[in-house]
């Protein structure tokens, strides 16, 4: 399995949109570099025969009818936001500058 | 603005082969939302739609929509598809203001709808099967307002205002398979392909199907390659095309877009497009820095759906008929011509047609008035014909007041104007205009003899013979009584008044 | 009875006392917001609760006594105060989840477990301290300081429901909520001499606890008694149709088993890998008389072997973060809480979510994310998360195998005592080797319970016994946990927080 390094940890803070300046990277690659060594045995744990659990208790087929619940008022949804004007979120501009 | 080169659609014809693939997204008609109880409506203020679920809220979990889950299932089946005997969801993850909880809950490894097929037939009959990969459910994002500049585009934008009301409403996703050998019908084989999953979506009921309200949206995936090359090319997807025309027109252009690139000897980029209605091409969409690496994996907060084979068997007892054998069934019942039937078809009066001849008139009246009259009003309203406000009983009862003499067709126009006017039933605007054909016969001898008074020497040569000049004493009667007169009784009571013989 | 002995008593006590009319909810909850005000802050101060919910609390407890007046029938633990873990959604009261990212937000809805609470007419006391989204195993996580050990204030609480434990062993509370994911009730209830369960997954409903790991979380009851835990589960337990994960069977019975008392010809397994080597000596100790003392109760003591626990850290750690990352993502300063801009370059919303969660997120939360982005990335998803999930399948068929052959697995809940503040701190691998014991319950949504197991020989500290039982079986957990409880407290001759060092007061330094 391949060690964590500092570009991919570069890469990886842009794809979890954390701004991470230099120092941080550092210190992250070389930590997270421990514990990716430290849990490298689990690909080795089981074989290929053994299925995946990704819920601990097995349901199937929770649902809910088509029925209308409660809604929030708009002021409510707004309440926790950081900006908002008419009515809705307020939020900087999606592209820079061209 | 960068402006693409293109070449013209014979000359990439010519040199290559398209082909394409189509991601179509309907948006589902339940009452709630996909993941959360809040109501699935279209058009009200911003924000008032949703509760903390599909605002993503802190501690927020999803639930499924039952509703949603054969919805999904019904236009699966609708596309030939197998259903899945257990389906799971997965988080699709990128980071966006108008998703809520920066990933979208889709499905991956195990939708619920693949391998279907539908046969889709062009308007000269040719027949393509087209392929079905996967039809799977997810949740729409909300809507994105971009403000200032001086655009409303996303570029060059102050700042942006989100409106979460259509986050969460249930979405299909139709997937097709790379669809080859469409060669030069490409563009018209996109259009119909469209155009049938959006009939067959409302065919369904699941869907109120309207592309302008953004419920079938259509992403086009175009790739060009030499003639005989097995090997695709570099393919483009061009995003969000919301009409049948710009569906056609963005798979032409992009055809012309990617031929006249290869021509000079550059490789096509795999990006995104833009299609905009307003300079009928596409550009490019940003590279988006996420787009290669969503991170897929099963949703933990949901549970798998699994289907047994009595709930699939008791969706399909409610499919309906499908719209390319209803269309054969119906032009063969009303015995039209492949031109009449066709001209219903593309005016979208089909149901009306069949509605008003479940109610009682002749295939050919039926025709006769929504396409003609109704037809020719709605032209002038701006609006659909089926949209105008006439009911097919209103046809109907109008069709009878004519059989049974009481109105002739000048009249039955009339009727038409005063029903659209909110006068009341035919009937009802009849008795308020007074519109009713004048029978009384004494009444109709006080106009004739009137008529006859007037004009002598026509009288005159009537009575000598030439029975043809009695249309001008006809007229006179006609427009004293404001033709309200059946003009074949007036006729036969001058000739009769004359002695003459008819 | 005065104020003092009356908040070290049980919740069951305090039910008692309030049924039978001697003692009101307001005196009750007004004597512990008068501890609180005298142990929890200042720089001494046990620092367990991040806000105090002193107005309803007060009113919730007035309107629980003119209901009883009035002979309203009113539910056990009515007008019996509770603290909220601050990572269950409040109405009315912040909810920050231990994170600057979510400071000053005020949740619209209450949880499910709030709901029930606030059905139930149980005053809360307010919010209570965690390592910042419930990430760390010692409450030093926190963007708002750390919880002390009220057995030692230099010592850490446990983590990351540290703020829970400490408030229920520093009499400021008589009972809390947590939330488990890999130990975050149990272990701090060892390191605290306290009872914690986390039940059966799917047995409390998850909806308004803010998710760290959707498939491991469980909200629990946090206690001085395993007759309360039994009591509180009771109340938050049971079907929600707002979480698909939730379960259908009753929250009943579990007092009933707490109150049976007995032990005899039950079957209870040593889990072979869950002790001896890493395990600190005085925690070996105190866990052999345990067993000693279950087995002369007339249960039989097996060994029984795990053998895939040894993964179960390693993939906990892969599983744990991949699903963090995600339940992480919506914290992006757009719909709700803090804003932060870049300092410098374009204001473009990309950036700012880059500022916003910079800013926002502590060290650890960053190291989880960024670690659980990298196990569910392209290309490694198969080799992490994917093989994860399969030790998830083999931790499973170790528990079935196991109670195939016993009732109840019996192990230490913590390697160790509790350690110093700052010890572990820029160690993140020490850390999470605390966890060891506890994790593969959550790996499997079994059921556990931490109980006090007596001080460590070498340091005094508390000591945890941690039971588990099959899924669905949390009444075994309360039956077992009970009996050794009522052993072990007939040897200390009460309860073992009646050893644990008086609290000065940190009012007055405070008032400086």
């Amino acid at each position: 399995m391949a060690a964590i390094n500092r570009d991919d940890v570069a890469h990886l803070a842009q794809l979890a949109h954390i701004e991470m300046s230099d120092d941080e990277l550092d210190r992250m690659a070389t930590e997270l570099a421990v514990i990716v060594d430290s849990v490298k045995s689990v690909s080795e744990a089981a074989g290929d025969d053994v299925p995946a659990t990704s819920h601990p208790i097995p349901l199937t087929n929770v649902m809910r009818e088509d029925v209308v619940g409660h809604v929030l008022t708009v002021d409510e949804a707004l309440s926790g936001a950081p900006d908002s004007a008419d009515g809705r979120f307020k939020v900087p501009a999606i592209l820079e500058e061209s | 603005m960068h402006v693409d080169t293109i070449l013209s659609f014979d000359e990439a014809m010519e040199k290559y082969d398209p082909v394409l693939g189509f991601e179509v997204h309907v948006e589902l008609n339940t009452k709630t939302k996909m993941f959360s109880s809040a109501p699935n409506a279209f058009g009200d203020a911003p924000n008032t739609n949703v509760n903390e679920v599909c605002l993503g809220l802190p501690g927020v979990l999803p639930v499924v929509n039952k509703k949603a889950v054969e919805s999904s299932i019904l236009i699966g089946l609708a596309l030939n598809c197998k259903i899945a005997p257990h389906s799971t969801f997965a988080r699709k993850q990128y980071f966006y203001p108008d998703t809520p909880k920066n990933f979208q809950t889709s499905q991956y490894d195990d939708p619920i709808c693949y391998d279907g097929w539908i046969d889709i037939e062009l308007e000269d009959g040719t027949v393509f099967h087209v392929e079905i990969e996967r039809a799977h459910m997810e949740e729409d994002a909300g809507k994105l307002t971009h403000m200032g500049g001086s655009t409303g585009r996303i570029q060059g934008a102050d700042f942006s205002l989100v409106d979460y009301n259509r986050s969460g409403v249930p979405l299909v996703e139709i997937v097709t398979k790379t669809i080859e050998g469409a060669g030069s019908r490409a563009p018209e084989l996109a259009k119909a392909y469209v155009a049938a999953i959006r009939e067959i979506v409302k065919n369904l009921g699941v869907s109120e199907a309207k592309m302008e309200h953004g419920n079938v949206r259509c992403d086009a995936n175009v790739s060009l390659r030499p003639h005989g090359r097995e090997k695709f090319g570099t393919r483009t997807e061009t995003k969000n095309v919301n009409s049948l025309r710009a569906v056609e027109n963005a798979v032409k252009f992009e055809i012309q877009r990617h031929a006249a690139v290869l021509d000079s000897g550059v490789a096509i980029t795999q990006e995104t497009r833009h299609w905009h209605e307003d300079t009928k091409s596409t550009t490019s969409g940003r590279p988006k820095s996420d787009a290669d690496d969503y991170r897929y994996f099963p949703e933990p907060d949901l549970v798998p759906i699994v289907t047994t084979p009595e709930w699939v068997e008791e969706l399909r007892s409610r499919l309906p008929e499908p719209p390319a054998e209803r269309r054969k069934r119906l032009q063969a019942d009303w015995g039209y011509t492949d031109l009449e039937f066709r001209d219903v078809v593309n005016a979208g009066l089909m149901d009306e047609i069949e509605e008003t001849v479940a109610a009682g008139a002749s295939a050919a009246a039926a025709r006769k008035w929504w396409m003609g009259e109704i037809a020719r009003r709605a032209k002038l309203a701006d609006v659909d014909p089926a949209a105008l406000g006439v009911s097919p009983a209103v046809v109907v009862e109008i069709e009878k007041l004519i059989a049974s003499g009481a109105i002739n067709d000048k009249l039955a126009r009339k009727v038409l104007d005063g029903v659209l006017e909110g006068e009341g039933t035919p009937a009802e605007v009849v008795a308020k205009r007074g519109l009713a054909v004048v029978s009384d016969d004494g009444a109709l001898q006080t106009a004739i003899d009137e008529a006859l008074a007037a004009q002598p020497d026509v009288a005159e040569k009537i009575r000598g013979g030439k029975v043809q000049a009695v249309g001008a004493i006809v007229g006179g009667v006609m427009k004293v009584t404001r033709g309200q007169a059946d003009a074949g009784r007036v006729r036969e009571l001058i000739l009769k008044t004359l002695g003459v013989e008819g | 009875m005065t104020a003092n002995e009356l908040i070290r008593s049980s919740a069951a006590e305090m039910a008692a006392k309030l049924a039978a009319g001697e003692i009101t909810s307001v005196e009750l909850v007004q004597a512990h917001l008068d501890r609180i005000a005298a142990v929890d802050h200042g720089e001494r101060g046990v620092n367990a609760f991040l806000y105090v919910n002193t107005e309803e609390a007060l009113a919730v407890a007035a309107d629980v006594d003119a209901r009883r007046a009035a002979g309203e029938e009113l539910h056990e633990l009515a007008g019996v105060p509770i603290a909220i873990k601050d990572l269950i959604v409040t109405k009315g009261q912040p909810t920050t989840a231990g994170s600057k990212i979510l400071e000053g937000w005020m949740s619209p809805y209450d949880a499910t477990v709030i709901k029930k609470i606030r059905a139930a007419r149980m005053p809360m006391l307010g919010k209570t301290n965690l390592d910042e989204f419930a990430m760390g195993s010692s409450t030093e996580h926190s963007a708002y300081g750390p919880t002390r050990n009220p057995w030692d204030l230099d010592r850490i609480p446990g983590g990351s429901g540290g703020g829970s434990a400490a408030a229920v062993a520093a009499f400021e509370a008589p009972l809390a909520l947590g939330t488990d994911t890999g130990g975050s009730i149990r272990q701090p209830g060892a390191v605290t001499g306290t009872v914690g369960v986390k039940p059966t997954y799917g047995a409390v409903s998850r909806y308004g606890a803010i998710a760290m790991a959707s498939s491991l979380d469980q909200i629990g009851p946090v206690s001085r008694t395993v007759l309360d835990s039994a009591l509180l589960q009771e109340v938050i337990g049971g079907h929600d149709p707002q979480d698909s994960t939730s379960l259908t069977d009753a929250s009943t019975g579990l007092a009933a088993a707490a109150r049976l008392g007995n032990v005899k010809g039950m079957k209870i397994g040593i889990i072979k890998e869950l002790h001896g080597e890493g395990y600190q000596t005085g925690v070996e100790n105190r866990f052999n008389e345990s067993l000693e003392l279950l087995r002369g109760a007339g249960a039989e003591i097996v060994e029984v072997s795990c053998p895939n626990f040894g993964y179960a850290l390693g993939a906990y750690y892969l599983i744990m973060p991949s699903e963090a990352s995600s339940n992480l993502a919506k914290f992006d300063g757009v719909r709700f809480g803090a804003r932060t801009l870049p300092t410098e370059g374009p204001l473009t919303i990309e950036r700012v979510m880059g500022a916003t969660r910079a800013a926002g997120f502590g060290d650890e939360v960053k190291r989880r994310i960024i670690l659980g982005t990298y196990a569910l990335s392209a290309g490694y998803y198969d080799a992490y998360y994917g093989s994860a999930q399969k030790v998830r399948t083999l931790i499973q068929r170790d528990f079935a195998a196991a109670f195939e052959q016993v009732d109840v697995l019996i192990s230490p809940t913590s390697p160790v005592t509790a350690f110093k503040l700052g010890e572990k701190l820029d160690d993140p691998l020490a850390m999470y080797l605390n966890d060891v014991a506890t994790i593969p319950a959550n790996m499997a949504g079994v059921p556990g319970l931490t109980l006090p197991g007596g001080l460590a020989d070498e340091d005094g500290l508390p000591v945890g016994i941690q039971l588990l039982a099959p899924a669905r079986e949390d009444a075994r957990l309360y039956r077992v946990g009970a009996v050794l409880e009522s052993l072990l407290e007939a040897q200390w001759g009460g309860p073992i927080l009646d050893q644990a060092p008086a609290l000065a007061s940190t009012a007055a330094e405070e008032a400086n």
